[in-house]
C-alpha cells in the first residue's frame, strides 16, 4: 500500500541504499538520484511526445472526415516510428549566410523551454516535481525562453519567411501574456499561493466554477503563446511557407515540431491544474499516486483536444485583428475580471459557500456577456465607419 | 537551494534530450552539402538582396506596451498571494494601481498607438 | 571549497564572460545574445541566494520583455542586421572611467564592510518572502505609498514612450 501511496520517496530510498553503499556520498547519490529521476520523467514525456505525433495526426483526420495513418501497424501506431526514423537519416542543411551558433541553439533552447515546464507540475500528492512558491511566474518565464528560440530561429536562418515569421509569432506570444498573467493572478488569489501544488490542494471546488472566464481567458491566451490556429501567425503556411523554421531540417525541425505538440499538451495540463482539479478526481488522487497520475494526464489530454479541436475549426486571424483583439479586448478584459474577482472575494470572505459560488459564477457570466455586447457595439461603429449605416430595407409591393 | 538543484536538473536534462536527439541525426544521416542545396529557401525566384525586410515600427511599440504591463503584473503577484489574509484595504490598493495602469492602457489606445499602420 | 561556492564560482565567471562579450561583440544582435545570457545568469545567482521570487522575475522581466525589446529595437534602427559598424564612439574613455571610478569606489567601501567574511543567517523554515513582500507593499506603514507610485511611474514611461514614438512616426 505504501508504495502505491508513495512511489518515488520509496524508490529514492531503497537507490539511495544502492548507491552509499558503492560507498558514495550521500549528497552526491541525492543529486545522482535526482538526474535519474528528471531523466526519466523527460525520456517518458518525449515518448509520449511520439505519440502525439499520431494523435495529432489521427484526430486532424477526423475532424476532416479523412480516416490518417493507419497503414503502418493497428491503427497506423507504428506511423510516427517511421517519422522519427525519416527525421532522423534526413541530411541535416544550414542555409548559407546563416549565424550557425544562434541557428543551432535555437532547436535547443525551444525544446527546452517545454521540457522544463514539467518541474513544477504536481503529478500526485507525492509527486511534486519541484514545488515552487513562485510557479505561477515560473511557468512565464519558461515561456519567455521559448520566445526567445524563436526569435533566435528566425534572424539566424537569414531568410526573409523566417524572420517575418518570428517577428509575428514573438508580437503574439509577447502580447497574449498580458492577459494570460492577469489571470494567473486569480487562482493566486484563491489559493494564497503561487505554487502549482498548493492550488491544486485548494480546489475542493474546481476553479473553473468560480472564474469561468478566467479559464477562457487562460486557454485563448495559451493557444496564443503556443502559437496554433487560429493564431499560428509565424508559421502561416500559405504566405510565410512555414515562418520562423522554414530554414531547419530533420531532427533540428522535429526538435521545433515534437517541442509545439508537447507544448500544446503541457498547455492543456496547465490548463487542468490552475482550473480543473489537477490530479484531484472525487478522493481517487487518494486511493494510489499512480492513479493520480492517471488522472492529471487523463485531464491534460482533454484540454490538448479542445486546443486541437479549435486549431481545426478556425481559420487564421490577421496579425491586425489579432493583436487589437488582444488589446483592445482581452487585456482590458482580464484586467477588470481581476478587480472584479479580487473585490467580490474580499466581501464575500465570510459567505457560505454555496452562495460564494454561484455569485462568483454569476458574476463571470455577466461580465463576459458586457464585454461582449461592448464588442458588439464598438465593432458596428467601425464597420459602420467603413460602410455607412445600414439601411433597412423597405418592402415593395 | 535543493529545489533550484532540481530546477537546474531540468534546465541540464531539457538540453542532453534535444541535443542527443539532434547528434544521434547528424551522426546518422548524410552530409553531402552542395551549393544549391544551400541556398536560401525561396518558393519562387531566388531571392533579391539581402533578408533584411522593412520592420514595422509597430511590433516595437507593442512590445514597449507589453513591457510596462508585464512589470505591473509581476508587482500584482505578492499583492494576490496575501490578499486572502489582508482584507479590503489591500483590494482596493490594488485595484487602484490596476486603475492608474488602465489610464495608461487608454492613452496608449486614443493616441492610435495600438492601430496596425 | 563547497559545492555551492563551486556552482557560484562557475556562474559568476559565466556571467562575467558575457558580460565582457556583451561590449567586445560587433554584432549587435549578438550583443544582445549576449546581454541575455549575463541577465539569465545574474537570475541564477538570485536563486543560489534563495531569492527565487527575484529569480524568476528577473527572467520573465528582463529576458522575457527587455531583452526582446532590445532586439526589436536593434532590427528597427540598422538596416543590415548583420552591421559590423565601428564599436568605439568618440566617448569610450568617459565610459571606461566612469567605469574604473565605479569599480574602485566599490571595491573601496566594501573593503569596510565586514559581511563579506560573515556567511549568512539560514533562512528559517516555512518562511514566505513572496508573502512577506505581499505584505509589505500593501501595509500603509510600510511601502504602499511607493507600490502606488510605482504605477504612476509606470504610466508615465508608457506615456513618454507612446509621446516619442508618436513624433517620429
Amino acid at each position: 500500500m505504501d508504495f502505491l501511496q508513495d512511489p518515488l520517496k520509496i524508490a529514492a530510498d531503497w537507490l539511495l541504499g544502492i548507491f552509499t553503499g558503492w560507498g558514495m556520498p550521500e549528497i552526491a547519490a541525492q543529486v545522482l538520484i535526482g538526474f535519474l529521476g528528471v531523466l526519466i520523467l523527460l525520456s517518458a514525456l518525449m515518448v509520449l511526445d511520439i505519440f502525439l505525433v499520431w494523435v495529432e495526426r489521427k484526430v486532424v483526420s477526423r475532424f476532416q472526415d479523412r480516416i490518417g495513418p493507419n497503414r503502418v501497424g493497428p491503427f497506423g501506431l507504428i506511423q510516427p516510428l517511421a517519422d522519427i526514423i525519416k527525421l532522423l537519416i534526413k541530411e541535416d542543411t544550414t542555409p548559407e549566410g546563416a549565424d550557425r551558433v544562434v541557428y543551432n541553439i535555437a532547436p535547443l533552447l525551444s525544446m527546452m523551454s517545454v521540457l522544463i515546464l514539467w518541474a513544477i507540475v504536481p503529478l500526485a500528492p507525492t509527486m511534486l516535481g519541484v514545488d515552487l512558491n513562485v510557479g505561477a511566474l515560473y511557468l512565464i518565464a519558461a515561456g519567455a525562453i521559448g520566445t526567445l528560440s524563436i526569435i533566435m530561429a528566425g534572424w539566424a536562418s537569414n531568410n526573409k519567411y523566417a524572420l517575418i515569421g518570428a517577428f509575428r509569432q514573438v508580437a503574439v506570444m509577447v502580447s497574449f501574456e498580458i492577459p494570460m498573467l492577469t489571470v494567473l493572478l486569480i487562482p493566486t488569489i484563491f489559493a494564497g499561493s503561487m505554487g502549482m501544488s498548493a492550488i491544486t490542494q485548494n480546489q475542493d471546488i474546481w476553479y473553473v466554477w468560480i472564474t469561468p472566464l478566467g479559464a477562457l481567458i487562460f486557454l485563448i491566451a495559451a493557444i496564443a503563446e503556443l502559437g496554433r490556429a487560429p493564431f499560428d501567425m509565424g508559421e502561416a503556411e500559405s504566405e510565410l511557407v512555414s515562418g520562423y523554421n522554414i530554414e531547419y531540417s530533420g531532427m533540428k525541425f522535429g526538435m521545433f515540431y515534437a517541442g509545439e505538440l508537447l507544448h500544446a499538451f503541457t498547455f492543456g495540463g496547465f490548463w487542468a491544474i490552475l482550473f480543473f482539479g489537477g490530479y484531484r478526481f472525487f478522493g481517487l488522487e487518494q486511493v494510489s499516486a499512480f492513479l493520480a497520475v492517471a488522472v492529471v494526464v487523463f485531464k491534460a489530454m482533454i484540454g490538448y483536444w479542445i486546443i486541437m479541436w479549435i486549431k481545426y475549426t478556425l481559420l487564421r486571424i490577421r496579425i491586425d485583428h489579432m493583436l487589437a483583439f488582444n488589446w483592445k479586448f482581452l487585456t482590458p478584459l482580464a484586467f477588470v475580471l481581476l478587480m472584479v474577482t479580487a473585490l467580490l472575494n474580499a466581501l464575500l470572505a465570510d459567505a457560505a459557500s454555496w452562495f460564494y459560488i454561484s455569485i462568483m459564477f454569476l458574476s463571470n457570466v455577466l461580465l463576459g456577456w458586457i464585454s461582449l455586447e461592448v464588442a458588439r457595439v464598438y465593432s458596428r461603429r467601425q464597420r459602420e465607419k467603413v460602410e455607412g449605416p445600414k439601411v433597412v430595407e423597405v418592402a415593395h409591393h | 537551494m535543493s529545489q533550484w538543484l532540481y530546477i537546474g536538473l531540468f534546465f541540464v536534462v531539457g538540453l542532453i534530450i534535444p541535443i542527443g536527439a539532434i547528434g544521434v541525426a547528424w551522426i546518422l544521416g548524410p552530409k553531402k552539402p552542395n551549393p544549391i542545396k544551400q541556398t536560401t529557401y525561396e518558393c519562387g525566384m531566388e531571392t533579391v538582396g539581402d533578408s533584411w525586410v522593412q520592420f514595422k515600427a509597430q511590433y516595437y511599440i507593442f512590445a514597449l506596451v507589453f513591457l510596462i504591463f508585464d512589470v505591473e503584473t509581476v508587482f500584482l503577484f505578492p499583492w494576490a498571494v496575501k490578499l486572502g489574509q489582508l482584507g479590503l484595504f489591500a483590494v482596493i490598493e490594488g485595484i487602484i494601481f490596476i486603475l492608474i495602469l488602465i489610464v495608461g492602457l487608454v492613452y496608449t489606445w486614443r493616441k492610435g498607438m495600438l492601430e496596425w499602420a | 571549497m563547497t559545492a555551492e561556492q563551486i556552482i557560484f564560482l562557475l556562474v559568476a565567471f559565466f556571467t562575467l564572460g558575457s558580460g565582457f562579450m556583451v561590449v567586445t561583440t560587433r554584432n549587435l544582435i549578438h550583443a544582445a545574445l549576449w546581454l541575455i545570457a549575463t541577465l539569465f545568469g545574474v537570475a541564477v545567482i538570485f536563486a543560489l541566494l534563495d531569492a527565487g521570487f527575484l529569480a524568476v522575475v528577473q527572467v520573465v522581466v528582463y529576458i522575457g520583455a527587455i531583452a526582446i525589446l532590445f532586439i526589436f529595437a536593434v532590427m528597427l534602427t540598422r538596416k543590415d542586421m548583420r552591421d559590423q559598424g565601428p564599436q568605439m564612439n568618440r566617448n569610450w574613455w568617459f565610459g571606461a572611467l566612469i567605469s574604473v571610478l565605479t569599480f574602485g569606489g566599490l571595491y573601496f567601501l566594501l573593503q569596510g564592510w565586514n559581511g563579506l567574511s560573515k556567511t549568512a543567517a539560514d533562512i528559517p523554515s516555512g518562511f514566505d518572502a513572496v508573502g512577506e513582500l505581499g505584505n509589505a507593499l500593501v501595509s500603509p506603514n510600510a511601502y504602499v505609498l511607493p507600490f502606488e507610485v510605482a504605477s504612476v511611474l509606470l504610466v508615465a514611461a508608457l506615456v513618454g514612450a507612446v509621446y516619442v514614438a508618436f513624433n517620429w512616426k
